[in-house]
Parts: structure tokens; C-alpha cells; sequence
């Protein structure tokens, strides 16, 4: 390498010397980086992960994974003397005597909710542009895995404070679990340790959450970007773009700091939603009693689209062959697991649809593949019905609506809505092909920049 | 970038302005912990001060440093047809594994044996199902009980109203939860047996406690999914997603009173499962 003495080069020496990675580091340094704002989406996903680590080591050091019954004597005075778990009392103390934990809390509970939003923002990106197209297959896949762990994470976070309607959600789970034939009941007592509720399943689920969890996320997150390194990044068309080349800035100084500011950003709205905004307050809703719920009950967002599916179904139940096919398990197993299962191997349905088994590495603009878009448009409307369906009896009381009115409304949406919206995104997306095919391609695509002294240049080469 | 344009100077002062932000704001939260702590000035104080540090990192990223456009090229991620070659030669080389087809075959026993071994620890995670999920701690000659209470007596449970009950001196079973209702309609009157149903509270639909109940047309609802269960025809389901109605717990009233189950649920409580009927 240059042996002309630049910043900091007695280190730079030292770390080569002993690495020979100053090669490896340098081509690092000046990996180009495409710039659209939607190829950020995935970097805040990677930041508010590591605000939910940051946070989320602060509560490991104060929460209690027990259901043992403590007394509660703390400063919140309406549960004094009531007889909680010292999960529960823990995650109160949390939120009354540790000092900023609260804040520290409330940050957490809203950045896991940022953070799946912003998995299925990257997912959406990457889908309706093709960006899963051979060669990134298995990057679709590890992305998708790890929409599944935020998602597996937030729900097992959410049960961990035991307060009611964290015990209502795990005990949802648990009859997921247990309708499934044939091995639901082993599934659901060797998952939970036994009839719901146990003692077991908060130490189990804080495993999960803290250790088994995280660590398979770190190792995907660092699989996914380690990929991403390897076959370089997708581009927009336009401009200097080919599919043999990366147009964009590089990593050093450029994208560095546009990176590390939007950290700073991210964690900035974080703490904004934390500090002004209550989420979860257990104390309103009361430990755990099995024998007690609260109405309404909401889970997280993210898991509503399945609360949604449970309550719109229509009740059927039937005996196939002596064995009863219970009522939860269409609408929380088999429907959920279909639509995830043609979610993850989209990549692969579509090219045996298309035929296109060739890489690419140009982005398509949303109207031109209208089959994928119309599809990708199916989906989202479809979780979106059933979204709204998990919220069916606070829409009822809000708007005054009869609750089954809006739950025969919420049938029909659930069937009409996908094909309807398939139709006429798939139209529309027609029509935009066919009014370019019209005007002909873009005038050459050549990106121009203007110069201090007002004239035009070209970007590039 | 050695010549100031004016507009990169009002940038940079822009960008210092909001590190001291950052600062003032860092300052402000010491201030705040020392004095005690208060969670919405501790979140808008964190708010701007890791606002001004990103805020004026971007800027400074995006409007002070060359924004001069990278070409880099790029060549097919796999290496052909030779690279896969390449591989599979010291593969089939080294290997040999075709000539040994019986140590294969004893190796995959070996290891699908061991699997199996290994996989005996699961079932530490939790009981065997057994009978569990059919009997709840009710038993003949129980009282019915609010949690933790002494057995309730019928002029306890004003008409209209429900008791959520355990078996007297019992309240280890969650799953024995049952719901004690009064829907006798003859004010004034001493009460008879036939004014006082019992139901299990655990919801026939995903298990959640069925914990609404509309008085003027005896009907349970479960909040977590909207199922509405007939009190006055054998908790029927009336709308919603379940689909068995809630099973009854036989009960006596006696002379005293109080009120004695006759024995458990006559079937399973709570969700459905696949073996429930055989």
C-alpha cells in the first residue's frame, strides 16, 4: 500500500501488521452505497435493533423472571398489599423507583413496535422492486426469517412484565398450540410446562427473549448484511445505472454519516415516543389472574392481523375421522402459516410463474411486473382487514356500530378485499406500462449536475 | 474543499448550533436525574440531544463533504461452470465416500440413533398431557367458592349478577374457574335451585375468561374474541367464533344456602384439542 504518511498511520501500521486486512478494510471504506431513501429502511430496522439491545440489557438488570407472589409495598399506591408476582412487582418497580426506567421501558416497548414497522417497510421495498430476484433468494429468505424473530421477540417481551393482558396473549398462543391435530397438546404443555397457566413459561419465555432470540437475530442480521456485501447492492434504473455496475457514494465519508446520523435520528424518535407517550401501563391493567381479563383487549400491533383472523372466523369445528379439528386452528394456524409460507418462497413461486431465472441487479419500478404488485398489494390488504377485524369491538363502541354487523363486514372484506385490490392494482399498474410503452423510453437517462458558475455537466464516468 | 462559499458557512454554523443543542441537552438530563428524575423531561431532553447529534451529522454528511458519484463495477456473483468444478474436485477426491456405501449407511444410523437419545431431554420441558386436559379440580361434595373465600351462600349473588367460583379451599386450578349466575327473575322470593347456573369460565374458543355478562339478555361474552354464550338455553354459542358451548358444573343448592358440585365438568373446559372425543 502508499507508504506516504496519512491519518493516523503509526496505528493503521500497527493493525495491518498484524492483520493484513488493510486492503480488505480500504475496499470497505469505498463500498458504494446506492442513494434512495427506501435502501435506508433496512438500516433503521438494524438501529432499532440495537436500541432494543441497549434498552433492553437496562431491564435485564432490574426484571424478575418469576411468577413467585410477592406483596407489593412500593410507592404505587393502589396495588399496596395486593398479593402480585415479582415479575410483575419487578416490572413496577421498573416504572416508580428506578431511576429513568420508565423511560428506559416505555423506549423499548415502542422501538419493538417501530421495529417490526419497519421490517415489513424494507420487506414491502424489497418485494414490489424485485430486489429478491436471483441472486438474493436466500437473502429474501434470511430477511423474512428475521421479520418472524422481531415478531417471535416482541411477543415474548410483551409477556414477560405478566400483568393481564400479557397472560391473555401467552394463553392465546397456548391454544394455538394445542389445536394443532395430533401433536397440539404435547406441543402446547412441553412449550409451556403444562396446563396454562404454569409457573414455567415466564422463565422460559425471558430465555427466549433475552438469550435464543437475539442471538439467532445477530447471527442473521450479520448473515444478511454479510451478503449484502458479496453481491453488492440493487440499484434504481436511471443515470449511469447498468446491471454490471454500482452507482452511488461510498461508504467513507458519504454514507458513514448519513448512517450514524440516522441512528442518532432514530433513537431521537425513540425517545421522544418513550418519554411522551405511555404504552403498556400495567399498573392500570393488574397482575395476571387466570381467572380475569379486561375488555378491550389489544395485543401489539403486529399480532392483531391474528387476533383479527381468530375473531372473524366463522365458528366450525368438525370431527374428521374422530378427531376434533378445534375452532382456532384454522384461523390461527393453517391460515397465518399458508399466506407466511407463499410470503417466504415468493422468490421461488415467482419464477416458476415468469420463467425469469436470470440475476438481477436493476430495480423494477412498481408498475412493471403488475402481477407481482397486484399480489404484494393482495397481501397487504388482506392483514389489513384483519388488522382492523382485531380491533372489531373498540371500532364497534367507537363508531357505534352493532359488533356482529362489523363482524359479517369484516368477513366480506377479508374475502372481497384481496382479489378487488389485486384487479385493480394490477390495472392500474397496466395502464402505467402501457403509457410508457407509449412515450417511448426516457430520454437516454443521463444525470446532469449544476455547476457553481451555473452551466450543466454530466454525473459520472 | 478549501474555498467558503457563504451557504456552506451558514451550514456549518447550523450543524454547530445543533451539537450544542446536543450538549445543552445532555447537561439539562445530568440536571434532571440529579433532581429525581421525571420521565417526559427525560424523554424530550433525549429527545434533543440525540436529535441535534444526528440532525447535524446528516447535515454535515450531506451538504459539507464531496458529494462525488462512485462507479464501481460489478461481476457476476458465482464463479461459472470451472469454480463449481473446482470445488467438487477435491470433494470426490478426498472423500471417496461412493466406494463406502455400508459406513454410510452406518454412519446415518449412528447419528439418527444418537438424535433420538438426544432428543429424550424435550420431554422434561413439560408433563405428558394424560388426562389433564379433561379434569379440573372440581369433585363431588365441593363448595362453590369466590378465590380464597368461604363457600358463598345463594342470598350472596343478587339476581343478575355473576361470582366467579373455585372449588372451597381450592384455587390451585386456574382452569377451574366457573361462573356462578343468579338469573332468577322473581324479586323478593326465596331463591330455588332453578334461579342459579354454573358454568365453566375457561372459553370453549381460544381459553380466554369469559368475563362480560349482559343482564338483560343472559348472555356471556368473551372480550378477547367476541364469542356470546345463551345462559338461559346451556350457554349455546350465539355469535362469534366459538363453537361448543360452555360446559355446566353440576351443582346442588343446599338447605343452608351454599352451594356443592355434584362432581367435574362432564367434558373438557377451555379450548378445543384433537383427542377431546375419543
Amino acid at each position: 500500500m502508499s507508504a506516504r504518511p496519512g491519518p493516523a498511520s503509526g496505528a493503521l501500521r500497527w493493525f495491518d501488521d498484524r492483520t493484513g486486512l488493510a486492503p480488505v478494510v480500504r475496499a470497505g471504506l469505498r463500498k458504494v452505497f446506492p442513494d434512495h431513501w427506501s435502501f435506508l429502511l433496512g438500516e433503521i430496522a438494524l438501529f432499532c435493533f440495537v436500541i432494543l439491545i441497549l434498552t433492553g440489557i437496562f431491564l435485564t438488570f432490574f426484571y424478575v423472571p418469576s411468577a413467585a407472589p410477592v406483596s407489593y409495598e412500593g410507592p404505587y399506591a393502589p396495588m399496596h398489599g395486593r398479593e402480585v408476582s415479582a415479575a410483575y412487582e419487578s416490572v413496577l418497580r421498573i416504572s416508580f423507583e428506578t431511576k429513568a426506567g420508565l423511560l428506559m421501558r416505555q423506549i423499548h416497548h415502542w422501538t419493538a413496535l417501530l421495529f417490526v414497522a419497519v421490517i415489513v417497510l424494507h420487506l414491502s421495498r424489497v418485494f414490489f422492486t424485485g430486489a429478491f430476484r436471483r441472486p438474493r433468494e436466500l437473502n429474501w429468505l434470511m430477511g423474512f426469517t428475521l421479520l418472524a424473530l422481531a415478531m417471535a421477540l416482541g411477543f415474548t417481551g410483551y409477556s414477560l412484565p405478566d400483568d393481564l393482558l400479557s397472560g391473555t396473549g401467552a394463553r392465546i398462543a397456548y391454544s394455538a398450540a394445542l389445536s394443532i391435530p395430533f401433536v397440539g397438546p404435547w406441543l402446547a404443555f412441553l412449550g409451556f410446562g403444562g396446563e396454562i397457566p404454569t409457573e414455567a413459561f415466564l422463565a422460559r419465555f425471558y430465555v427466549l427473549h433475552i438469550m435464543l432470540l437475539p442471538g439467532l437475530v445477530i447471527a442473521l442480521i450479520g448473515a444478511h448484511i454479510g451478503l449484502v456485501v458479496l453481491q453488492k447492492h440493487t440499484q434504481y434504473k436511471g443515470g449511469p445505472a447498468r446491471e454490471d455496475n454500482v452507482v452511488g457514494r461510498a461508504f467513507w465519508p458519504g454514507q458513514a454519516f448519513l448512517s450514524t446520523g440516522l441512528f442518532f435520528l432514530t433513537a431521537a424518535i425513540a425517545a421522544l415516543l418513550g418519554g411522551l407517550f405511555q404504552i403498556n401501563p400495567i399498573w392500570l391493567f393488574g397482575p395476571f389472574d387466570a381467572a380475569i381479563v379486561s375488555s378491550p383487549a389489544q395485543p401489539d400491533w403486529y399480532v392483531g392481523w391474528r387476533d383479527g383472523a381468530l375473531r372473524i372466523f366463522p365458528p366450525f369445528e368438525p370431527t374428521v375421522l374422530g378427531s376434533t379439528i378445534p375452532a382456532a386452528f384454522i384461523p390461527g394456524i393453517v391460515i397465518p402459516g399458508a399466506v407466511f409460507t407463499a410470503v417466504a418462497l415468493w422468490p421461488f413461486i415467482e419464477a416458476a410463474l415468469t420463467g425469469d431465472r436470470e440475476p438481477h441487479h436493476l430495480l423494477d419500478r412498481i408498475w412493471e411486473h403488475p402481477g407481482r404488485t397486484a399480489t404484494g398489494v393482495a397481501i397487504l390488504a388482506f392483514f389489513s382487514v384483519l388488522t382492523l377485524a382485531g380491533g372489531n369491538d373498540v371500532l364497534a363502541f367507537s363508531f357505534g356500530f352493532e359488533l356482529e354487523f362489523l363482524t359479517n363486514a369484516f368477513r366480506w372484506l377479508a374475502l372481497l378485499l384481496p382479489p378487488v385490490a389485486w384487479i385493480v392494482t394490477w390495472r392500474l399498474c397496466r395502464a402505467r406500462l402501457r403509457e410508457g410503452e407509449r412515450r417511448g423510453p426516457p430520454a437516454a437517462g443521463r444525470a446532469v449536475r449544476r455547476r457553481p458558475d451555473g452551466g450543466f455537466e454530466e454525473v459520472g464516468e | 474543499m478549501t474555498v467558503r462559499e457563504p451557504g456552506e458557512r451558514r451550514t456549518e454554523a447550523t450543524v454547530l448550533l445543533l451539537f450544542g443543542l446536543t450538549g445543552a441537552c445532555g447537561l439539562g438530563l445530568l440536571v434532571v436525574y440529579a433532581l429525581g428524575g421525571q420521565p417526559q423531561v427525560e424523554g424530550v431532553l433525549l429527545f434533543g440531544a440525540l436529535g441535534g447529534l444526528g440532525a447535524g451529522i446528516v447535515l454535515w454528511g450531506q451538504r459539507l463533504m464531496p458529494t462525488r458519484v462512485h462507479i464501481e463495477p460489478r461481476e457476476p456473483v458465482g464463479g461459472g461452470p470451472e469454480a463449481v468444478a473446482g470445488l467438487q474436485e477435491p470433494l470426490a477426491e478426498e472423500a471417496g465416500f461412493s466406494r463406502r456405501r455400508l459406513l454410510i449407511l452406518g454412519l446415518g444410523g449412528a447419528l439418527a440413533s444418537l438424535a433420538a437419545a438426544l432428543a429424550i431431554p424435550v420431554f422434561s420441558l413439560g408433563p405428558a398431557p394424560g388426562r389433564s386436559l379433561f379434569v379440573t379440580a372440581w369433585r363431588a361434595g365441593r363448595r362453590l367458592a369466590p378465590e380464597g373465600g368461604p363457600p358463598v351462600r345463594a342470598d350472596e349473588v343478587p339476581i343478575g349478577s355473576v361470582l366467579t367460583v373455585f372449588p372451597d379451599g381450592d384455587d390451585s386450578d386456574p382452569n377451574a374457574a366457573t361462573l356462578l349466575i343468579h338469573v332468577g327473575d322473581r324479586p323478593g322470593q326465596a331463591p330455588t335451585p332453578d334461579q342459579f347456573l354454573a358454568f365453566s369460565k375457561i372459553c370453549t374458543h381460544a381459553g380466554c375468561p369469559v368475563g362480560l355478562y349482559r343482564e338483560q339478555d343472559h348472555v356471556l361474552i368473551c372480550p378477547c374474541h367476541q364469542s356470546e354464550f345463551d345462559v338461559l338455553h346451556g350457554a349455546q354459542p350465539l355469535s362469534g367464533p366459538a363453537v361448543r358451548p360452555l360446559p355446566p358444573l353440576p351443582f346442588r343448592l343446599e338447605a343452608d344456602g351454599t352451594f356443592t358440585a355434584l362432581g367435574d365438568f362432564p367434558e373438557p373446559v377451555g379450548p378445543s384439542f384433537w383427542d377431546m372425543k375419543l
